[in-house]
């Protein structure tokens, strides 16, 4: 069951390069990708076993090698996210002027590798599954970005593929600190391990400079804005929604549970770091002056709450901070979408060339207002529900001093970035959407209805957790749990 | 049964706004008429659960439950404070509506303006009847966003998007540090809820630094949604959304919450003599600044809105005074009074096609009748003439001044001076006299829908202060804690010769005069506080600002990481050999990463 989520997309895409009509196909395979997703997130039973819809094919058995996925509550929300996103990125494609199959199928290819990602319980699956992104996220800002796309394509290539091969030599590192009894590639088995609290620190440091610049972590970012600002918005939306999360989940899923030592021995360090991912990045973000640039920054910049949520290294952080991973993925998907549609209309973004896009574009104007309120935190969203928790939980332990420990200070940083966070939005919505709308635009009009119903499924999603985080909750506090035990 | 009705006046408004986004958009007139339907409904409930009693608490939903180690419930305390408010807010609010339909009849955004009306009234209703700080935190933020639509309404105007943004981001600043404070407050006590924090109140109270803090930042708060100084500069400039709004959330309301919040939260506050000496002072600062700048305004919404500022002040500094019931009082009767002004205001504004300087008004009196009458009713009560209501209301803030501080006492007389001169040179120059202007001179009432609002806040503005009306209302308790204080003869005294000297200085200065004989440049300037502000943002978020991206674009991106990764690398030739090759560079990343783990396989199993 949880291989149609991997293998519907990639099975699609292959018959797309084969020459099958491509986004109709596309918008199959995503639509039936997602239904299999809420399909076994209502299926997933909640008092059962912590992982299920388990399958495991050996590949090299002498070498204990197989290809083996399983869900839990943490990788059942992550699915989810993938496929909403693939669905709206797919939906919101415009008329692909050259090769559309090949775009199609590297957009199938990244919810493929995303997907097998979240899913796969063996560990050379779920770093290789993620490896296979990287191709296809290359081509497709490489043959359809905008601006200097050659210099984006080699720029987001390179830091990746450096970011995972730090993260392969501390996945080795890891393995090699394991005691030699324990050894073994089943990401399930492996958090039974105990490693010595003295080989902890090296791994996790290697693992937290990994999986931080696939995540863009300060000072491993400068990829992403460039990145995303080049890409096309489909695959702006997928790799900023879905794809970054992959460095998140992998820290939550290996270095927690497994180096909680060496997690402890970084912290000051990875709290200096999404202190500066949150205030620094959020200066930074405000300076810019294009809408695209400035989303890339601010999905930067979020990033660092969710790290605030991990480095709480408890229950309520630690969930807030894996729904925080869905909330912004859907929210930053919207806000590429939205910016994706002004540049089919406009071919720029720039603040001082727009304005008053609002009169003549009233859905586009409310769907945009609506996301960025939603990435800056305001409460009937579902990032509102999620950034709560991450400062609650790192408040928790605080009593009544005022000598605040570091994790507090941290959290007193994300609380002004949450201030930080409106100048630049609100700015921008000014800028973009208020105003008097000059002749220029005046026969702009909003998207057709059909493709409006992309950004409703995203804002939609985002408000029902918002009203209801529980439904999600009930999912994730039970594998947060585990991986903290 | 019973026990449901305050969520039900807490939804319907939510209900209507939901409706008229995803439904009735394309029919105006039909959002229209959902939405006033809606308050209504609330407005009715509130009736009910104001007079029927009540036997168990409604019920509480959650929100977010993780299990023993953190809940945020959805709970509604139903108690005489809330009661009241409930009363003021759903009461106004429906007037304001039925007004709403006239003043916004041909308006492009009608739906929009509706929806945002009701989604204001949702958000109010869930700050008036939360039962702990996350969830008056989520409402909170909820009416700020209503509050920045609803003074973006015209968002075509460049004013008033700037507005909009300047106000959210105010309530923004504020809020940080009510967020902060609730943390501090989880932190010591572990809970959120009120009456679970009042339980605990040992946990808080044994350090009494940690108490000023955490108390000062929930004040924060309060200041921002208040806006007291220095966070005061948003709400003058709020008056670009429409009237009916600035009479509702920029008046009566919104701007209240601040003052519901601390006295909800006053066994916190309280507990903090520094906090509560802040508090007094803030708000006196307020009340005497905002009423200086109103004497020097032009704009008849401005001079309102620091008139606004003025008397929030006074209820920020009455809570500091140790008399949250006087503050309570004096929102109460200050609802009323403000926001007939504001409808008034609205109604010239309507006949007078949009002119808003008083003085190319004038001679609106005759032309004017119901408007001026129902007017000069809300100007007595705000500038505290007996037997107006704002006379007892502002009385017992004064006697809690007395009582407490000499000099605030003092300034708080000054203010009511001040009141009661620049009241009376708006009332002087916009309605008395002759008319300036041609548009002036066709000015006439309103329609029915327009006027009997005017009426019924006109009625309530003279009774709302007696003891009678006050006293059910409140409750006995309240009433007896009000009166509890030593009463001295001198307190009223000296309120009422403010009184008669500022208006009389008023009627002097400004009867029949052309244009503006006084002029004093610091006044209508604002003290130069909105300019210092764009000075000192500026020079540190803007320069702050470019200085990080100048750090980022050059040094982070051009010289660390790439020095770094080669560094780390020992060498640089990776990353020459991506920058020549194609994708064969990464395809030999990649294998070298397959052929590493195979290894590792192979030869450590």
């Amino acid at each position: 069951m949880l291989n149609l989520l991997i293998f519907i997309p990639l099975l699609a895409a292959f018959a797309i390069l084969l020459g099958v009509a491509p986004r109709k196909t596309a918008l199959l395979a995503a639509g039936s990708q997602l239904a299999a997703a809420i399909l076994l997130f209502f299926s997933y039973d909640r008092a059962g076993a912590a992982f299920q819809f388990a399958s495991r094919y050996p590949v090299i058995p002498s070498w204990h090698l197989s290809y083996y996925v399983a869900a839990d509550g943490l990788s059942l929300v992550m699915l989810l996210l993938t496929s909403i996103v693939t669905l709206a990125a797919i939906w919101v494609t415009p008329p692909v002027e050259r090769r559309a199959s090949l775009f199609y199928a590297c957009l199938l290819f990244i919810s493929a590798a995303a997907a097998g990602a979240f899913a796969s319980q063996d560990l050379f699956f779920f770093y290789a599954f993620h490896e296979l992104a990287l191709i296809p996220t290359f081509l497709l800002i490489g043959i359809w970005g905008s601006g200097e796309r050659l210099a984006a394509a080699w720029k987001v290539t390179i830091y990746l593929a450096l970011g995972s091969f730090i993260l392969l030599i501390g996945l080795l590192d890891l393995y090699h600190s394991i005691p030699e009894a324990s050894r073994t590639f089943d990401m399930i088995e492996l958090q039974r391990a105990v490693i010595p609290s003295s080989a902890q620190s090296r791994p996790f440091l290697l693992l937290l400079i990994g999986f931080g610049t696939l995540v863009s972590l300060v000072p491993f970012h400068s990829w992403a804005p460039v990145a995303y600002a080049s890409a096309p918005s489909p695959a702006a939306m997928l790799h900023a929604g879905v794809l970054k999360k992959f460095g998140l989940y992998g820290l939550l899923r290996l270095a927690l549970p497994l180096l909680p030592e060496g997690a402890k021995h970084w912290t000051g360090l990875l709290l200096a770091l999404l202190a500066a991912n949150i205030l620094y990045i959020g200066f930074v973000t405000i300076a810019q002056r294009k809408l695209d640039m400035m989303l890339g920054y601010s999905s930067v910049m979020h990033m660092g709450y969710i790290f605030l949520g991990i480095a709480t290294f408890n229950v309520i952080g630690v969930t807030g901070a894996s729904l925080l991973m869905f909330a912004h993925g859907l929210s930053i998907a919207a806000l590429f979408a939205i910016s994706g549609m002004i540049r089919e209309r406009s071919h720029t973004l720039s603040f001082d060339s727009l304005g008053g896009l609002a009169t003549p574009m009233p859905f586009l104007g409310l769907a945009f207002g609506m996301a960025a309120f939603a990435s800056i935190g305001l409460p009937g969203f579902a990032n509102f529900a999620s950034e709560i928790m991450v400062f609650f939980g790192a408040f928790r332990t605080g009593g009544s001093s005022l000598q605040f420990n570091g994790l507090q200070l941290a959290t007193i940083g994300g609380l002004w970035g949450v201030v930080i966070s409106a100048v630049y939005m609100l700015r921008a919505y000014r800028a973009i959407f208020m105003g008097a709308p000059s002749k220029a635009i005046s026969g702009w009009s909003d998207p057709a209805f059909s493709h409006r119903w992309p950004l409703v499924l995203l804002l939609a999603s985002l408000i029902v957790v918002g009203f209801v985080p529980k439904l999600l909750l009930s999912y994730l506090r039970p594998a947060v749990e585990a991986l903290l035990h | 049964m019973n026990n449901n009705i305050p969520w039900l006046i807490l939804v319907c408004p939510l209900i209507a706004a939901a409706c008229i986004l995803l439904f009735t958009r394309r029919a105006p007139s039909f959002s229209a008429h959902i939405s006033v339907f809606a308050v209504c409904v609330s407005f009715l409930g509130s009736l009910v659960a104001f007079i029927v009693p009540y036997s168990d608490a409604p019920n509480q939903l959650s929100w977010i439950d993780l299990g023993g180690a953190f809940r945020v419930p959805i709970g509604l305390v139903v108690d005489p404070l809330s009661k009241v408010m409930l009363l003021i807010v759903t009461g106004i609010g429906a007037l304001v509506h039925i007004y709403s339909l006239v003043y916004m009849a041909d308006d492009k955004g009608k739906s929009r303006y509706f929806a945002g009306l009701s989604l204001f009234m949702f958000s109010m209703l869930g700050i008036v009847l939360a039962d702990n700080f996350v969830m008056m935190f989520i409402f909170w933020e909820l009416v700020g966003v209503s509050s920045y639509i609803l003074i973006g309404h015209w968002f075509t105007r460049d004013a008033a998007a700037k507005a909009a943004n300047k106000a959210f981001l105010c309530n923004r600043i504020g809020d940080f540090g009510f967020m902060l404070g609730i943390l501090l407050i989880w932190s010591a006590t572990g809970s959120f809820g009120f009456s679970a924090i009042r339980e605990h109140i040992a946990l808080l109270t044994a350090n009494p630094a940690f108490l000023t803090v955490a108390a000062l930042c929930i004040f924060c708060g309060a200041m921002g949604k208040s806006a007291q100084f220095p966070l005061h500069v948003w709400l003058p400039d709020a008056m670009e959304g429409p009237t009916p709004v600035s009479a509702l959330i920029h008046a009566a309301t919104m701007v209240a919450a601040g003052i519901y919040m601390l006295v909800r939260v006053y066994f916190i506050v309280s507990a903090s003599a520094t906090a509560m000496a802040v508090i007094a002072w803030i708000g006196i600062i307020t009340a005497v600044l905002a009423a200086l700048m109103a004497t020097q305004q032009d704009d008849i919404k401005r001079i309102l809105a620091y008139s606004t500022l003025s008397q929030l002040g006074y209820m920020v500094s009455a809570v500091g005074n140790y008399a949250p019931e006087a503050a309570m009082f004096h929102l109460f009767t200050h609802a009323f009074f403000k926001a007939l002004l504001f409808l008034g205001a609205g109604a010239v504004i309507y006949a007078l096609h949009h002119e808003q300087n008083i003085w190319r008004m004038g001679g609106l009196r005759a032309r004017m009748p119901k408007t001026f009458w129902t007017f000069a009713i809300g100007t007595l009560a705000l500038m505290g003439c007996f037997p107006f209501s704002g006379f007892f209301s502002k009385d017992a803030v004064l006697l809690a001044m007395f009582h407490n501080n000499g000099w605030i006492f003092v300034l708080g007389l000054g203010t009511a001076f001040l009141t009661a001169f620049y009241m009376m040179r708006l009332v002087t120059v916009a309605f008395l006299g002759r008319a300036r202007t041609e548009n002036a001179e066709h000015g006439h009432d309103g329609p029915f829908a327009m006027t009997t609002p005017l009426q019924i806040l006109a009625v309530l503005s003279i009774v709302a202060g007696w003891s009678f009306v006050a006293g059910p209302v409140f409750g006995k308790p309240f009433v007896e804690r009000l009166e509890a204080g030593s009463h001295t003869f001198w307190v009223p005294m000296l309120a009422f010769v403010a009184f008669a000297i500022g208006a009389a200085g008023g009627w002097i200065l400004y009867a029949n005069q052309p244009s503006d004989p006084v002029l004093i440049p610091v006044f209508k300037k604002k003290f130069g506080i909105d300019e210092f502000y764009c000075l000192l943002i500026g020079g540190t978020q803007e320069l702050l600002a470019k200085a990080c991206r100048f750090f980022d674009k050059w040094i982070v991106d051009g010289l660390v990481v790439r020095g770094l990764s080669g560094a780390t690398l020992g060498t640089g030739l990776i990353v020459r050999f991506f920058q020549f090759g194609n994708l064969q560079g990464y395809a030999f990343l990649f294998g070298l990463g397959v052929v590493a783990l195979i290894y590792i396989i192979v030869f450590v199993h």
